[in-house]
């Protein structure tokens, strides 16, 4: 059961119509390391992972909608009231054929989602190794888009969501530091 | 205290048709040198600025693209 506050979690600003941008933002909508995977392999890994991490996968996973949010309002705005041909110039021409000016969970290259981008193995060291690798390439994938575009308003938020990204793999490495249970234990050598 | 990027000087052969980058670089952010959060780290002055930041703690925060080197 969830709460929604109606605002997004950090605020999302777009200088100008660019739906180039868009078409690579989608990345994080719909790709193997975009914000939806990330979102639906944490709240299911939620069910099997040994109780003192099920709280952290919960707060993640949910985090994890709330960045989706802010990418579909970054998506949403670089799109909005752009012409036809504007669309057809920035490669979305297929897009627009099959959804019009509607969002889909596709990939930058138009490849719609798949279940097959998440894994949950049952094993607790493997499901979080999996996460922490999943924090790794979504950093890195916000570092590209941030390469790719010159607009500093959307970069804002993107450096906002790069470094949500370096918490969360924090998180996830204490997460396996707890499931060892080495912590408290005085250390000889 | 870590670096949060490092630096490499790939082969340039005298045949690359692109105009080489002599020095490459990538991230290395906190999470990789912190095995777990220490109690009581020193936060952000401000909620403003931590909302910024994307952190509550500056040793948590990675700045990108690297500032040593604008831009790229």
């Amino acid at each position: 059961m969830w709460y929604y506050e109606k605002k997004l979690q950090y605020p999302v600003k777009v200088r100008e119509c660019n739906p180039r941008l868009a078409k690579f933002l989608i990345e994080q909508y719909g790709g193997a390391d975009g914000e939806l995977a990330a979102a639906l392999r944490y709240l299911n890994q939620r069910y099997t992972i040994p109780d003192k991490v099920i709280g952290l996968l919960n707060d993640i996973g949910t985090e994890e909608f709330a960045h989706l949010e802010m990418i579909a309002t970054m998506v949403y705005k670089l799109t909005k009231d752009a012409t036809p041909e504007q669309i057809k110039a920035a490669g979305l021409g297929d897009h627009y054929v099959n959804h019009d000016s509607a969002l889909f969970y596709s990939n930058a290259s138009g490849v719609p989602f798949t279940a097959t981008y998440i894994q949950a193995k049952g094993d607790p060291i493997a499901d979080l190794y999996e996460d922490i690798a999943a924090e790794e390439k979504a950093r890195a994938t916000y570092q590209w888009i941030i390469d790719l575009s010159d607009d500093p308003d959307l970069n804002d938020g993107l450096k906002y969501l790069r470094e949500r990204e370096i918490v969360h793999s924090l998180r996830f490495r204490e997460a396996v530091e707890i499931l060892k249970e080495e912590r408290d234990k005085k250390q000889f050598y | 205290m870590f670096t949060q990027f490092k630096y490499w000087k790939p082969y340039v052969s005298p045949f690359d048709p692109c105009k080489p980058i002599r020095v490459k670089s990538y991230s290395t952010p906190p999470q990789l040198y912190i095995p777990f959060q220490p109690p009581g780290l020193p936060q952000y002055p401000t909620a403003r600025q931590a909302l910024h930041c994307g952190t509550l703690w500056p040793d948590l925060f990675s700045p990108y693209p690297n500032p040593e080197k604008k831009g790229k």
